[in-house]
């Protein structure tokens, strides 16, 4: 059996069309996301990395085992950011500290959307926590992680190319403001009560 | 004088199969216009607007610090993509001759090594870039660059320095319409539309 293994999507395919298409989501997730792992295990064959999580394989590695490597987990993780039974914003803790890191949620939405709207080529739009506790927008490039950078990620949207093409083509900024709708921010809050325990 | 997008020396499905009609639009309409748009905003004002885009990438320090970023993003682009449209045609292809075939088995031992070898650079572009075939001292070479750089841009910018004679676009938004995941498929149609007699004429002004 391969080391590791795509989890399955939290919902279905069609889930979240009227923001991703059920085409769209196919090719993003049975054949990039898939690949990924294809790739890493194939590289990782033999390799005592492959013993480790993923999560320590991205932190460890670098060139073509990182880049496969931190696809295979950015985009597990770009899953979970995301649901069809979406809330309307964060609430409790999340919402005190984006308040307080970024004014209000409204300036955060903006920010976090300049962000990914402008980032140059390939890449992820992120929401991490550093380890004093403080919240920043990272924009980073190809496969690019704050795991990478000492840094928690809490939320995270894909903007590759691959992301979008087929249903919003060159209209990156509508694709990005539709993520709003669609934001799970129950699993932010988690993954922020994991990362401050 | 601003940068106007150049008009494409074919119809936009001139060159199907290999690169769709829908893509060809798209790509020329809406990305590589984008990008003019983009360098003429970052230029405006400055004594660099009325040089050719290609003079402006390969001297990038020449920029004012806080447009830098933008010209080398969007003067690529605009660069890039105005040499892509004019080294394709449509019934094109075959196998370049004279000295262009003579320069590029001295390089890569032959024209189907060649081939492999820039297929193998498109191949491995992770993310977004471009795949070149470049003179660097007289030699031909094979290489990629990140994003919208380009060799003119020197080695420090752009990894690779030279003057490119032939380049292939392998963002997603070049052949995601038809190919989706299958960047390999599109670099393999893509030598069946490559007009080698206008990358013979790049090489002989290169050389």
């Amino acid at each position: 059996m391969p080391a590791f293994q795509q989890p399955p999507l939290p919902y279905a395919m069609d889930a979240l069309k009227g923001y991703i298409s059920e085409e769209q989501m196919s090719y993003h997730y049975e054949k990039h996301h898939a690949s990924y792992f294809t790739k890493l295990n194939k590289i990782l064959e033999d390799d005592p990395l492959s013993e480790e999580s993923l999560e320590d394989v991205v932190i460890a590695s670098s060139g073509g085992t990182f880049n496969n490597a931190a696809q295979a987990w950015n985009h597990a993780f770009f899953w979970n950011c995301m649901t069809p039974s979406a809330s309307q914003g964060p609430s409790g803790p999340l919402a005190d500290l984006i308040d307080r890191d970024f004014r209000d949620f409204d300036s955060f939405k903006r920010q976090f959307s300049a962000a990914a709207t402008t980032l140059f080529g390939a890449g992820w739009a992120w929401l991490a926590i550093d380890p004093t506790g403080k919240l920043s927008i990272l924009p980073l490039g190809n496969a690019d992680t704050p795991l990478k950078h000492n840094q928690t990620p809490l939320l995270t949207l894909d903007v590759w190319e691959h992301a979008y093409y087929v249903d919003y083509r060159n209209e990156r900024p509508k694709f990005v403001d539709g993520f709003w709708d669609v934001t799970n921010w129950d699993f932010v809050a988690e993954r922020l009560a994991g990362a401050v325990a | 004088m601003a940068y106007t997008l150049p008009e494409l020396p074919y119809a936009y499905d001139a060159l199907e199969p290999s690169i769709d009609a829908r893509t060809m639009e798209i790509h020329h309409t809406k990305h590589h216009n984008a990008y003019i748009t983009k360098a003429n905003a970052a230029l405006e004002g400055t004594d660099l607007a009325s040089k050719p885009i290609e003079d402006v990438i390969s001297d990038l320090s020449a920029v004012p610090a806080d447009k830098r970023g933008a010209v080398r993003n969007n003067g690529g682009g605009h660069a890039n993509h105005s040499l892509f449209w004019t080294v394709m045609g449509p019934g094109k292809g075959g196998a370049p001759s004279g000295e262009l075939a003579a320069a590029i088995d001295a390089a890569c031992g032959s024209f189907d090594k060649f081939k492999e070898e820039f297929s193998n650079a498109a191949a491995t572009r992770f993310g977004s870039g471009w795949a070149w075939l470049y003179v660097a001292d007289g030699k031909l070479k094979v290489g990629s660059t990140a994003n919208q750089d380009n060799p003119l841009m020197g080695e420090a910018v752009a990894g690779i320095a030279g003057t490119p004679i032939l380049g292939l676009d392998v963002w997603e938004h070049a052949y995601y319409l038809h190919y989706q995941n299958r960047r390999p498929d599109y670099v393999s149609a893509f030598f069946d539309v490559v007009d080698w007699d206008a990358v013979a004429e790049r090489f002989a002004a290169a050389k």
